[in-house]
């Protein structure tokens, strides 16, 4: 019969708008600014600086490599390199961005800084909620808005946070030792040096003494580092293109 | 089912145009639907002639959304163009990631792990689904049904897209595939999680089947409108399911079985008369089988790396050569040409868009159909803007 096609469908509309009334997972949408859905852990919007302890000028990560610079597809990212090195929070010198601006009306949110970073320095944040008056300069966002500690990181992407820290903490390790060993070396190295100096010098031993205080200076950057908490990074060499 | 086809409609006078504008003794009329036209799937033109009602010429004009996307490609590192890739066709994002990995992996010898094939596949096969699922929304909007079949299309729709953001961090802009495998391995819980929304799909399909398939409206606006002819269909090199629902059997799934699609059993719709009703039937079929093939790759998934250990992030620079990747996607075949001089960056970089190619037989459907019938036609054509512009 002509019709029941229609009537069939009109039945199935019927349905489903009666069901919302007693169905509670029939209701798909949500009252948005009162109720909302939880983000999801995986979720991404715009990226953000991790930085280590309580200053955020001191522990930031980022050593202005400009790996993300020069990756980011958009180019929303703009740096520049401070002239001279810093002590970071571990008390090793590094270069820190002397600015460090993401256009956010630019970015798309393709996490590709995130996955070229060697540093673990960039990741992305959940916020959704961007609006702002400005179009232009309030969209841009400076590197004291973009800071942000470990522990936010640790909210957002627990999984992930806890990773990059368990990494960091190994790179870490390894870096001790290596450290370590090195300045031993070098203690050994300099102690040789001075007994050969010292057999050599023995018709004139007024001068012997000299070389001695040489091997503590290169230690020193070990010694702060083993007294700082275990799960903070060592960041040692310089951004080479690694595989991952 | 009852059969209301439009018997006049092939029988067409041919008209030449001879003056643009109404001067004269000509009585045709121009009109230029679009490009705000919400009929037209994004910013589409078509530069109609009509005789009444009559399409009598049609010229599609597109370009308004041209992005430079190959050029920027050409001037970015391979990995910096995967998320563009994201934005040809929108809907479907991991299938072109899919596409343009797998043209890198040729070109760079790279395999991706098990694991990261069965992901690949059951990504794919979702985006399959959430492809079709709204184009059959907006298709049936195209034809009047306002609102409701799109509202419980997008329902569906939703919960895949939940998927992919638990994976991915996206809902849409996945930016998922690396070169020689995934990015992330699936978070726990996630294939329980897909089962459960595929589990409910069947339901949603006869639903969406009692709620408009057998209606006597949409058959009388589909069947035999829109016709496309097998030969046509074939020399004007449409693929996808504007092909097949034209009776040819070609589904580059079955003939390049690219990735481990050799591994599944699937069967492949195809349509008898090449109008608008067997294309919308042909992808309502293409689910159900999807489906299949995904309860499969979730049922066969291993464990495993999900990257190749020889693929690199950073200083990616695959030795000179050139390779061709194509996929099926939900649109059509979706090819990557690329050729690498053995920079960062590939020299030449090119899209093969399925809703491009699809659209040169737009006119040739429309010819002698009505202005209304257009819509539905380019409706079922499924062309989606970001990909025909690039």
């Amino acid at each position: 019969m002509l019709g029941t096609g229609l009537i069939k469908g009109m039945a199935e509309t019927a349905r489903n708008f009666a069901g919302s009334f007693f169905q509670e997972d029939r209701l798909t949408t949500v009252q948005y600014p009162e109720e909302r859905i939880p983000t999801k852990e995986a979720a991404r919007s715009f990226p953000f600086l991790v930085f280590d302890g309580d200053d955020a000028a001191k522990g930031l990560r980022c050593v202005s490599c400009q790996i993300c610079e020069k990756e980011c597809p958009p180019q929303c990212i703009y740096i520049v390199k401070d002239t001279t090195k810093k002590p970071d929070y571990m008390g090793k010198l590094q270069f820190q961005p002397k600015i460090f601006d993401i256009d956010v009306s630019v970015c798309m949110s393709c996490q590709i800084c995130v996955e070229v970073c060697p540093f673990d320095a960039i990741k992305m944040n959940v916020e959704y909620e961007m609006s702002r008056f400005g179009r232009f300069e309030d969209l841009l966002i400076h590197k004291q808005q973009l800071a942000k500690p470990n522990e936010y990181f640790h909210k957002i992407h627990p999984t992930d946070a806890a990773e990059v820290d368990a990494r960091l903490a190994a790179e870490k390790l390894k870096a001790e030792a290596k450290a370590k060993a090195d300045a031993e070396a070098k203690v050994k190295a300099a102690a040789a040096a001075a007994a050969a100096a010292a057999a050599a010098a023995t018709a004139t031993p007024a001068t012997g003494a000299a070389p001695k205080p040489k091997p503590a200076t290169p230690a020193a950057p070990a010694a702060p580092a083993s007294v700082d908490q275990p799960a903070k990074p060592a960041v040692t060499t310089p951004p080479a293109p690694s595989t991952p | 089912m009852h059969d209301t086809r439009h018997l006049d409609s092939q029988a067409q006078p041919s008209y030449r145009v001879e003056s643009r504008g109404h001067h004269g003794a000509s009585d045709l009329l121009e009109v230029s639907m679009g490009p705000q036209h919400p009929s037209t799937h994004g910013v589409f033109r078509m530069d109609v002639v009509l005789d009444g009602e009559r399409v009598v010429k049609l010229k599609p004009v597109f370009g308004y959304l041209h992005r430079n996307h190959e050029k920027i490609a050409e001037n970015t590192t391979y990995l910096a163009s995967m998320p563009y890739t994201d934005r040809l066709d929108y809907l479907c994002s991991l299938t072109n990631n899919w596409a343009y990995a797998l043209a890198v992996e040729k070109l760079a010898g790279l395999q991706p792990p098990e694991r990261a094939e069965y992901i690949r596949v059951i990504t794919a096969e979702l985006t399959r689904l959430t492809n079709h699922i709204c184009l059959i929304g907006f298709l049936l909007q195209d034809m009047g049904a306002s609102g409701t079949p799109l509202m419980y299309a997008f329902r569906e729709r939703e919960n895949i897209l939940d998927l992919f953001e638990s994976l991915t961090g996206a809902r849409m802009m996945c930016n998922y595939m690396r070169f020689g495998g995934c990015r992330v391995d699936l978070p726990p819980g996630w294939l329980e999680q897909t089962s459960q929304v595929l589990d409910r799909f069947p339901k949603f399909l006869e639903e969406f089947d009692r709620l408009i398939s057998g209606n006597e409206i949409l058959i009388a606006r589909t069947q035999g409108v829109g016709v496309l002819p097998r030969d046509l269909a074939i020399q004007s090199s449409a693929t996808g399911p504007v092909l097949r629902a034209s009776g040819v059997n070609y589904d580059i799934r079955k003939v390049d079985k690219y990735g481990i699609y050799d591994r599944f059993s699937f069967r492949v719709p195809l349509g008898e008369h090449g109008d608008v009703y067997d294309r919308y039937m042909v992808r309502v079929l293409e689910m159900h089988e999807s489906l299949g093939i995904l309860k499969k790759a979730i049922q066969d998934i291993p464990p495993g790396p999900i990257v190749d250990p020889k693929a690199k992030i950073r200083g990616f620079r695959p030795k000179a050569g050139e390779a061709y990747g194509r996929i099926e996607g939900p649109k059509g075949e979706l090819g990557f040409y690329l050729i690498s001089d053995g920079s960062p960056n590939p020299y030449r970089y090119r899209v093969r868009p399925p809703s491009l190619i699809n659209l040169t037989a737009l006119e040739d459907m429309c010819l002698g159909q009505t202005i209304a019938d257009a819509v539905i036609i380019l409706g079922s054509i499924d062309i989606v803007l970001g990909e025909v512009d690039r």
